[in-house]
């Protein structure tokens, strides 16, 4: 076990014939972390998601889960991996215990264990009473958390989804996605998704991923605080707005400014900085010393939304 | 070990779940029970000496059975595997390639074996009602059976093949019926035309299956016939495991 990191990936890069999917990507996964995987609809993320399932190969580069190879000790991996591919496929004509004690004896787990765990992994999803169900007559939302426990079934150390909550309605969607919160303590999740709120509320740490490449990696806020050098601070202050508008051409600081009013005897300043300071303060100061009311005043956080328009725009790639 | 008793009573659990298996059972049954209609009323204008066993290998019913059935048995293994998606969460357990073949294997040839045993009963039957303990012998049954399950282990071998190589499931229906149909064509040829001293004509009479079924129905465990059913049945599922394995090359 090389020091506490569940999944280390060195200049991977998978070709298919005639088109690269994945072209020499670097990360690492390190225990119990909740990573997303994120990037527009073929971006690359799928088929890293199944190299590190051991379902395809790598073209080149090494890909190691606890460890070990993939492609060397793929049957050593796999025990350690739940795996729940894109569109969950599942045995449509099994009842839901028959289908998941099936997957558990597959995955090797003996009887009293599989017993065991098939109890637990359905109580954990809200399965146990439709486990008399035939999977064919779930709703989707039942057959995704079908696929979740399936994934769950055998304990795994790393637990991998490729879009967890596609398709699903938004009560069906948070459902999963506080489902897979929890499974942050006992567990390494790596989910796929193309939804950046999903990402922004379940991953600690992010990695972007646009045309094979990864173009930014790192916690939701550190690529927020990326963004964030050159973003507006917002002032709503009652005063005259041409006397505020002389202030802010005197003020050194400030590169652009907006002056314009607002409900009340209020005037809404969004000024941009040079060099990314912080304007907040100074804001403050001058309000203060000529005795404006000051309501309001914030930086405009990017969201990550920005980030990821402004990541994965075609012809304006970021490198971090 | 365990994955593969697991993955073949799925397998075979899997033809029950579904209409197909029924459907494939009870087709094969219609046809058994002509095909001893016939074989009866020719025992009613031409009593012979002939096991009733021999008898039903000489009418055409055999073959109409075993061609069509052992596509459609063999057809979904993979390929609706393939199809649905489920293969990836088969391959991405910790299971060996080795073993999802031969499981899938197992399965179709234990189905096969099931769809046969009603030929039990006619026979049954016919004992019942001629009064005679030597209509029907224990030893003949067993070889006519044993001809049965390796002739099929060699169909569904090459059917498994048809299977692995395709997601559609009448392609592979296809392919194996080509196969079957080829066999089929060869042990014709072979019945012909194998008649010759030249090496041509001794490999070809490897494939007279017609008549090594007929030795089989008569009690008669020819070698040569055992060794070339069981090579090509062991053969297909080599190239199988192959096909299964490709990914891993792509």
């Amino acid at each position: 076990m090389s020091d506490g990191l569940m999944i280390e990936v060195a200049s991977l890069t998978k070709q298919y014939a005639g088109h690269t999917a994945v072209s020499n990507i670097s990360f690492t996964v390190g225990h119990g972390e909740i990573v997303g995987l994120l990037g527009p609809n073929g971006a690359g993320k799928s088929t890293t998601m199944r190299i590190l399932a051991c379902y395809l190969p790598a073209t080149s580069g090494t890909v190691r889960v606890a460890g070990l190879d993939v492609f060397k000790r793929s049957d050593e991996v796999r025990r350690r991996i739940g795996y729940m591919p894109e569109n969950n496929p599942l045995h449509l004509d099994l009842r839901v215990g028959e289908y998941l004690r099936f997957r558990a004896r597959l995955k090797g787990l003996n009887w009293t264990r599989c017993r065991r765990r098939v109890d637990t992994v359905m109580e954990q999803c809200g399965l146990t009473e439709v486990s008399r169900r035939i999977i064919g007559q779930l709703s989707k939302g039942y057959r995704q958390r079908v696929g979740l426990a399936d994934a769950l079934v055998h304990e795994p150390e790393l637990i991998i989804l490729d879009e967890p909550t596609i398709g699903l309605d938004p009560n069906q969607i948070r459902s999963v996605r506080q489902l897979i919160k929890g499974l942050a303590s006992a567990h390494t999740v790596l989910i796929s998704t193309h939804i950046l709120p999903e990402a922004e509320m379940t991953c600690n740490r992010m990695v972007i991923m646009y045309e094979g490449k990864i173009l930014a990696a790192g916690t939701p806020e550190n690529l927020e605080r990326l963004m964030s050098h050159n973003s507006q601070v917002i002032a709503e202050i009652a005063a005259p707005p041409e006397e505020l508008r002389e202030c802010w051409t005197q003020m050194p600081q400030i590169d652009q400014f907006d002056v314009s009013p607002c409900e009340g005897e209020y005037f809404r300043c969004a000024l941009t900085p040079r060099n990314g300071v912080d304007l907040r303060p100074s804001v403050y100061e001058l309000a203060c010393k000529h005795g404006w009311p000051l309501r309001e005043l914030r930086r405009s956080r990017h969201s990550l939304e920005d980030i990821y328009v402004q990541v994965t725009r075609p012809g304006e790639e970021e490198e971090t | 070990m365990q994955a593969y008793w697991t993955l073949a009573r799925r397998e075979l659990g899997g033809y029950f779940l579904s209409l197909t298996g029924y459907v494939i059972i009870a087709a094969a049954l219609f046809l058994m029970g002509n095909c001893f209609v016939v074989v009866l009323a020719k025992l009613q204008y031409y009593p012979t000496s002939t096991p009733v066993t021999e008898l039903f290998f000489n009418t055409e019913f055999f073959w109409l059975i075993l061609l069509p059935t052992t596509p459609l048995i063999t057809m979904r293994l993979f390929a609706q595997e393939k199809f649905s998606g489920t293969f990836e969460t088969l391959m991405t357990s910790p299971v060996k390639d080795l073993e999802v073949v031969l499981a899938k294997f197992t399965a179709a040839l234990m189905f096969y074996a099931v769809m046969w045993l009603p030929l039990l009963g006619c026979l049954l039957v016919v004992r019942h009602y001629t009064h005679d303990a030597s209509a029907l012998d224990a030893g003949v049954v067993a070889s006519t059976f044993l001809g049965i399950l390796l002739l099929g282990a060699m169909f569904v071998g090459l059917g498994c093949f048809a299977s692995a190589l395709t997601r559609n499931q009448a392609v592979a229906a296809m392919i194996s019926l080509v196969f079957g149909v080829s066999l089929f064509l060869l042990a014709y040829l072979a019945d012909r035309f194998a008649a010759g001293a030249h090496w041509q004509a001794q490999v070809l009479a490897c494939f007279t299956l017609f008549d090594q079924m007929s030795d089989f129905a008569r009690g008669v465990v020819d070698t040569r016939a055992v060794v070339l059913y069981a090579s090509l049945a062991l053969f297909s599922l080599f190239l199988t495991l192959r096909v299964v394995e490709s990914r891993r090359w792509k």
